[in-house]
C-alpha cells in the first residue's frame, strides 16, 4: 500500500462485466463498465432501479454472493487488483480502507448488540485495539457525526434510535477505520427530506474533513448535484454518460440523460403548460437487452442500421472535462433543441364542493410497554383538521412521517372513524360510518390508489379479473359481458393493451401494476381519488407517465384529486393546492403557489430547502433542521414545531413553548399557523431562486 | 418486569385452578366413582350400596365442593357413621376426628393417597418425578448443544455439502419414532445376540455380556453411563432433528439479513460473523422450541420408560390412568400444568433477554 501514490486514482474500475449464473442461464448484469475515482473525489452512480449500480458497488467490496461473479475486466483500488484478491486479504481492506454505507440503517445494524459493541469492532479488528480504546474513539465519532449524548448511544441498541440516528451510527461505523473510500449505497433514500438534509450536509462534511473518496449511488439527480463532483449515469447495465456534474447537467451528450432530466419535475415544469415528458416503453429486461445501444428501442434519435448495428462503446466528449458517452450520434444531436412539448392543456376550474372536514380530530390510545404495563397513552394523530376540495381540483397532502397524512386517508376512507369533527362527503357526513356501513355507491365515489403497486394485487388472481371483481363490488355492469367490456375499456384508460387482461401481476412492471391499481380504483367511476405516494416506489421516468395518466383521467372525469407526498417537485408540479402538515397539525394550507413562495411557515421553508433539485440554475438557501420530529406520544407543548424551528427566537416571550398557534389567514386565503407577527412572515425570502440564464 | 412477572404469576395461577378444575370433574364423573367403589369396596357391591359407598366416602357433593375440598379452601367433610365411628377427609392414620384440621387439600399439603401405590400422593409423585427430572436433565444436556451445532453449522452455509448431510441427519432422526429408534439402538448396542456387543465380547474388550444395559431400571438407584445412555439418546435424538432444523431455519434467515453483510463488509471474519453477529439472533426462535420440549418431555417420556422399564412420572401416569387412581391422576395433572406454564414463563422472560428489541417497558 504503501507504493501507492496519491495523484493516482484511489478506485479504477476498467471494463468490469459482472454476470448472475441461475440454472436456467447467465444473467449479465453489467456490461463494459469503467470509472475512476480520484483521492478526495466524490464520485455518482445513477440509473434507475435494475440498472445495475448496486452491484458495481458491491463488486468493488468483492460482495457478490454465491452466483454473482465477475465475468471480465478488473478493479483497481490503490493499484491493487480487487478482483483476484483472496479473502484475508479482502478482509483487511473491507471496513478498514474501503467502507460502506446502506440504504436501510435498522437492517444494517445488529438489533441484538449495543450500538457502542457494533462500532468498536472495527477498529479492534483492523487496528488490533484495545476495547477500552476503541469504545473511546467510537464515542469520539458519534459526536462527529454529530449525535447528541454520545454516552447514552453507545450504550443503546439500534431499536431504540430514530432512523436519522440509526443512519448517522452506519455512517460512524464507516468512519472508525478512516477509510480511502466510502462506499454510499442509496444512504437518504429510506429517511425523511429533512432529515436527509442534515445527512447529506454530514456526508459532504466528513468528506472534506477525512479527505475520504465517495462512490455516491442514488437514483435522485437533485442529490448528486448536491454531493458529488463527477457522476456516471447507467443504464440497463452499462455507463452511458460520465463526466463533470455541471457539465453532465447542463451539457449532457446521452439521448437517456436527456430524457431523464425532462421526466423530473424541475421547478418551471407545469402539469398544463409545461407537462413533464415520459420516456416510452420499458426498461429492457437482462436477458432481453436489444442488440447495439441498449436505450434505441426508448430513443428519440434511433436510427435503424447505425444504432442496432454495433456495440457502442464510449466515446470522449473533446472539450470537456473527462466526458464521455456511449452514443454513436452525439455529435449529430442538437443537444440545445428545445424539448417538444407535449399536449398542453387548459386548466380546468374548480368545481363544487365534493369534500369539507371540520375540525377533524383523531386519538389513538396505546398502552405502552412490551409487557402491556405503564399508563395508557394517547396518540394525537390528527389535531383539527379543517379544508374543503372540490371537483377536478388536485389538493396536495404534504409532511414526513409521522405526521398523520396517511391517518387522515385512513379516516376519510373508512378505514378508521374519527375521534370528533365532520367530515361532509358529497351531501353525507362519512366521519363516524366505518367503511362496511357506507353505502356501495359512497364507496365507488371515494376511492384510493396505494403507494406500494407490489402489495396492493392480489399475486393468484389475473389483472382482468382483479378489475372485474372491483365492478362486481361497485355493482357496476348489467351482466358479466357488460363487465369484462367495462374491464378492458378501463385497461384502455390506464394505457395497458388489452392482453395484459389474461396476466398475473407478478408479469407486469411496477408502473403496469400501479396502472392496474388506478383502474381498479376507477372502476366505479370514482369522484374523489386518495392518491397515497403512487409513484414514490417508481423509477423517475415510469413516474412522469403515472403522473401523466392520472392527470388526464382526472381532466376527463372531474376527479377530485387528493395526493399525499412527501415529495415536493411532484407536488409543485401537479397540485392546485398544497396542505403541510406537521405531527398531525395543518401547519400551512394555501395554493401551490403561495405554499412555494414566501411567506412560508418556518416548517415549510425548512422542507423546501431540504428537497435536492437537479437543476445548476438553483440556488437554494441551506436551512438544516435540528433533530428528529418528536412522537406523537408525546408532542412538545405549544406550536408543534417549536423544537426545531429556527424562528422561534424571533416570537415574544415563551409563546411557542407554551400556546398553540392560531390559524393567520393571509392575502388570498393562505393559511399558516405561526406566531410570527404579518410583518416577520412578509419579510421572509425566497428559499429557491432560479438563476437568470 | 417485576409487575409484568406478578402479572405473569397471576395468570399462572388462575390457568392452573382452570385445568386442574377441568381434570378433576373429569376425573370425578360418576363411572369413575363407580369403579372407584368396586374397587376400593367391594366389586360384588349392588348399586345401591355402591351410591351410599361413594356419599360415605366423601365423594357426594356438589363438584365445586368437592374441587374446594382437594383444593384446601372448604372444609373437609366429616361423617359419623351409624356406628358411631368418625371418619372424614382429614381424619386419616394417626389423626384423630377431635385433632383433624378443618381443612386438608393440596394448599395444606395433603395430595391424598394412591390407591395404586397404596401411600401419600406425594410421596409417589416426587420420586417418580425425580426420577425423569434426571432422565430429562440428562436428555436436555445432550440434546440442546448438540442440535444447535448441528443448527448452525447447516444454517450458516445454506445449500453446503455440511448443511445437506446435516440437514438429512436431521430430518432422519426426527421422523424415526422413538419406539422405533429405542429399539434400534437396543438391538446395535444392547443385545448379547445381534448388533456390536457380540463382537466387543468375543474380543474381550467388555467384560460384561452386552456393551450397554438394555433396561434403565438399575438407574432409579444409582445413574451410570452404562445404564442412562440409550434411553437418553432415544428421547434426545428425535428432539435433535426437530430442534436442529429450527435453528437451521432461523440461522438461515438470520444469514441473508443485512446486518451481517455488514459485519461481512467490515472486515469481520467469517467464524466472528457466526458467534457475535449471527448466533444470538439466530437464537431467538429455537430457545421458544427448546423451551417447549420440557412438558413434551415430562409425558413424552412415557414410552421411552416403557421400552427401558424406568419408572418414572410418564410410567406413573399410566399407571394412575389405568387403574383409575384419581388423587394421582390429580396429581401428575397439576404438576404437568406446573411444569408447562412455568417452563413457558421462563421462556418469555429469557426471550426478552435474547431479544432486546423486546425489552422496553
Amino acid at each position: 500500500m504503501t507504493d501507492w501514490d496519491p495523484s493516482k486514482p484511489i478506485l479504477e474500475i476498467e471494463n468490469l462485466s459482472i454476470s448472475f449464473f441461475t440454472r436456467l442461464r447467465e444473467i449479465p448484469a453489467v456490461m463494459d463498465f469503467s470509472c475512476t475515482v480520484m483521492a478526495g473525489e466524490a464520485m455518482g452512480l445513477v440509473g434507475e432501479s435494475g440498472c445495475g449500480k448496486s452491484t458495481v458497488a458491491l463488486a468493488v467490496m468483492r460482495d457478490l454472493g454465491k452466483n454473482g461473479r465477475i465475468v471480465s475486466g478488473s478493479i483497481k483500488f490503490k493499484g491493487r487488483d480487487l478482483t483476484h484478491m483472496n479473502d484475508e486479504d479482502l478482509r483487511q481492506i473491507r471496513g478498514s480502507e474501503i467502507a460502506m454505507i446502506y440504504q436501510e440503517p435498522m437492517a444494517s445494524l445488529n438489533p441484538a448488540m449495543r450500538v457502542g459493541d457494533q462500532l468498536a469492532e472495527v477498529p479492534m479488528i483492523h487496528q488490533g485495539m484495545t476495547r477500552a480504546d476503541a469504545l473511546k474513539l467510537a464515542r469520539q465519532i458519534i459526536a462527529d457525526v454529530r449525535l447528541p449524548d454520545p454516552d447514552r448511544i453507545l450504550r443503546a441498541y439500534p431499536h431504540q434510535l430514530s432512523g436519522g440516528q440509526q443512519q448517522r451510527i452506519v455512517i460512524a461505523m464507516a468512519l472508525m477505520a478512516k477509510p480511502a473510500l466510502l462506499i454510499l449505497d442509496e444512504p437518504t433514500t429510506a429517511l425523511d427530506v429533512t432529515v436527509e438534509a442534515g445527512i447529506v450536509d454530514l456526508v459532504k462534511d466528513l468528506g472534506t474533513k477525512y479527505g475520504t473518496s465517495m462512490l455516491f449511488i442514488s437514483h435522485n439527480l437533485g442529490l448528486i448535484l448536491d454531493v458529488c463532483d463527477r457522476l456516471c449515469v447507467m443504464y440497463s447495465g452499462e455507463a452511458v454518460e460520465t463526466g463533470n456534474v455541471i457539465e453532465v447537467f447542463d451539457k449532457m451528450r446521452h439521448p437517456y440523460t436527456q430524457a431523464l432530466f425532462r421526466s423530473i419535475p424541475l421547478p418551471g415544469a407545469d402539469k398544463n403548460t409545461h407537462p413533464l415528458i415520459a420516456i416510452p416503453g420499458n426498461f429492457p429486461l437482462p436477458h432481453e437487452r436489444p442488440p447495439g445501444c441498449n436505450f434505441g428501442p426508448r430513443c428519440d434519435y434511433f436510427r435503424d442500421g447505425l444504432c442496432n448495428a454495433q456495440e457502442v462503446p464510449m466515446l470522449a466528449v473533446p472539450g470537456h472535462d473527462r466526458h464521455a458517452t456511449r452514443c454513436l450520434r452525439w455529435s449529430e444531436i442538437d443537444w440545445d433543441a428545445p424539448a417538444k412539448i407535449g399536449k398542453v392543456t387548459e386548466k380546468l376550474p374548480p368545481g363544487r364542493l365534493v369534500l369539507k372536514m371540520e375540525d377533524l380530530k383523531k386519538y389513538y390510545s396505546v398502552s405502552a410497554g412490551a409487557f402491556g404495563g405503564g399508563a395508557e397513552k394517547v396518540v394525537k394523530a390528527n389535531e383539527s383538521l379543517s379544508f374543503e376540495a372540490h371537483e377536478n381540483e388536485t389538493l396536495a397532502i404534504v409532511g414526513e412521517s409521522g405526521c398523520g397524512k396517511s391517518t387522515f386517508a385512513k379516516v376519510l376512507m373508512g378505514l378508521e372513524t374519527a375521534t370528533s369533527g365532520q367530515i361532509m362527503l358529497f351531501d353525507e357526513n362519512v366521519q363516524d360510518t366505518p367503511i362496511e356501513a357506507r353505502h356501495t355507491d359512497t364507496v365507488s365515489k371515494l376511492q384510493m390508489v396505494f403507494q406500494n403497486p407490489f402489495d396492493t394485487l392480489n399475486p393468484s388472481m389475473t389483472v382482468g379479473r382483479q378489475i372485474i371483481r372491483a365492478l362486481e363490488i361497485f355493482q357496476k355492469g348489467k351482466d358479466d359481458a357488460d363487465r369484462v367490456e367495462r374491464m378492458l375499456t378501463l385497461l384502455d384508460m390506464v394505457k395497458l393493451p388489452r392482453a395484459f387482461a389474461e396476466r398475473m401481476p407478478r408479469q407486469l412492471s411496477g408502473g403496469q401494476k400501479q396502472r392496474v391499481g388506478i383502474a381498479r380504483a376507477f372502476a366505479g367511476g370514482a369522484k374523489v381519488v386518495v392518491a397515497d405516494e403512487p409513484v414514490s416506489a417508481l423509477d423517475v421516468s415510469v413516474q412522469a407517465a403515472v403522473t401523466d395518466l392520472l392527470m388526464d383521467i382526472q381532466r376527463e372525469n372531474h376527479t377530485t384529486l387528493l395526493f399525499i407526498s412527501h415529495d415536493l417537485s411532484i407536488v409543485r408540479y401537479l397540485s392546485d393546492r398544497v396542505m403541510v402538515m406537521y405531527l398531525g397539525h395543518v401547519v400551512e394550507l394555501g395554493t401551490t403557489d403561495q405554499v412555494f413562495a414566501p411567506p412560508y411557515h418556518p416548517y415549510t421553508e425548512a422542507l423546501l430547502s431540504a428537497v435536492p433539485i437537479a437543476d445548476t440554475r438553483v440556488k437554494k438557501r441551506r436551512i438544516v433542521l435540528e433533530g428528529d420530529i418528536p412522537s406523537a406520544m408525546n408532542p412538545p407543548p405549544g406550536c408543534p414545531f417549536q423544537t426545531r424551528c429556527r424562528w422561534k427566537s424571533q416570537v415574544p416571550g415563551n409563546l411557542c413553548d407554551t400556546v398553540l398557534p392560531p390559524v393567520q389567514v393571509l392575502a388570498g386565503g393562505h393559511q399558516i399557523k405561526c406566531h410570527l407577527s404579518e410583518e416577520q412572515l412578509a419579510a421572509m425570502e425566497p428559499v429557491i431562486t432560479i438563476a437568470a440564464e | 418486569m417485576l409487575p409484568f412477572l406478578l402479572r405473569r404469576v397471576g395468570v399462572m395461577i388462575l390457568t392452573a385452578l382452570t385445568l386442574s378444575f377441568v381434570v378433576f370433574c373429569l376425573t370425578n364423573l360418576a363411572p369413575n366413582l363407580e369403579k372407584l367403589a368396586r374397587t376400593e369396596g367391594s366389586v360384588r357391591m349392588s348399586d345401591d350400596a355402591v351410591l351410599s359407598w361413594i356419599e360415605n366416602n366423601g365423594h357426594g357433593g356438589s363438584m365445586v365442593m368437592r374441587y374446594g375440598q382437594w383444593l384446601g379452601v372448604a372444609p373437609g367433610w366429616v361423617r359419623t357413621d351409624d356406628k358411631g365411628v368418625t371418619r372424614g377427609r382429614c381424619i386419616q392414620g394417626a389423626v384423630t376426628a377431635e385433632s383433624a384440621p378443618r381443612f386438608c387439600g393440596i394448599l395444606q399439603g395433603d395430595w391424598g393417597t394412591s390407591t395404586v401405590f397404596r401411600e401419600p400422593v406425594i410421596k409417589t409423585v416426587s420420586e417418580k418425578l425425580s426420577s425423569t427430572a434426571w432422565l430429562m436433565l440428562w436428555v436436555m444436556l445432550v440434546m440442546v448443544p448438540v442440535s444447535l451445532i448441528i443448527g448452525v453449522l447447516s444454517g450458516m452455509r445454506e445449500g453446503s455439502r455440511t448443511d445437506r448431510v446435516l440437514s438429512t441427519f436431521a430430518i432422519a432422526t426426527t421422523a424415526t419414532p422413538e419406539y422405533v429408534s429405542g429399539v434400534i439402538l437396543v438391538v446395535i448396542f444392547a443385545s448379547a445376540t445381534t448388533g456390536i456387543s457380540p463382537i466387543l465380547a468375543e474380543w474381550g474388550w467388555i467384560s460384561g455380556r452386552t456393551l450397554f444395559l438394555g433396561t434403565a431400571t438399575s438407574a432409579i438407584d444409582k445413574i451410570t453411563f452404562w445404564n442412562f445412555a440409550l434411553p437418553v439418546m432415544t428421547i434426545a435424538l428425535y428432539g435433535i432433528g426437530y430442534i436442529a432444523r429450527m435453528t437451521r431455519a432461523s440461522m438461515t434467515e438470520v444469514m441473508t439479513q443485512q446486518y451481517i453483510r455488514t459485519a461481512r463488509l467490515k472486515g469481520v471474519a467469517f467464524h466472528q460473523v457466526i458467534l457475535k453477529h449471527a448466533l444470538r439472533n439466530a437464537l431467538i426462535a429455537p430457545f421458544t422450541v427448546i423451551m417447549l420440549q420440557f412438558p413434551w418431555l415430562l409425558n413424552g417420556v412415557v414410552i421411552v420408560e416403557t421400552l427401558f422399564n424406568y419408572k418414572g412420572f410418564g410410567w406413573t401416569l399410566v399407571q394412575a390412568a389405568g387403574n383409575n387412581d384419581i388423587q394421582l391422576l390429580l396429581a401428575c395433572s397439576v404438576v404437568a400444568v406446573f411444569v408447562v406454564l412455568v417452563t413457558q414463563l421462563i421462556s418469555d422472560v429469557g426471550y426478552v433477554f435474547l431479544n432486546p428489541r423486546i425489552r422496553l417497558s
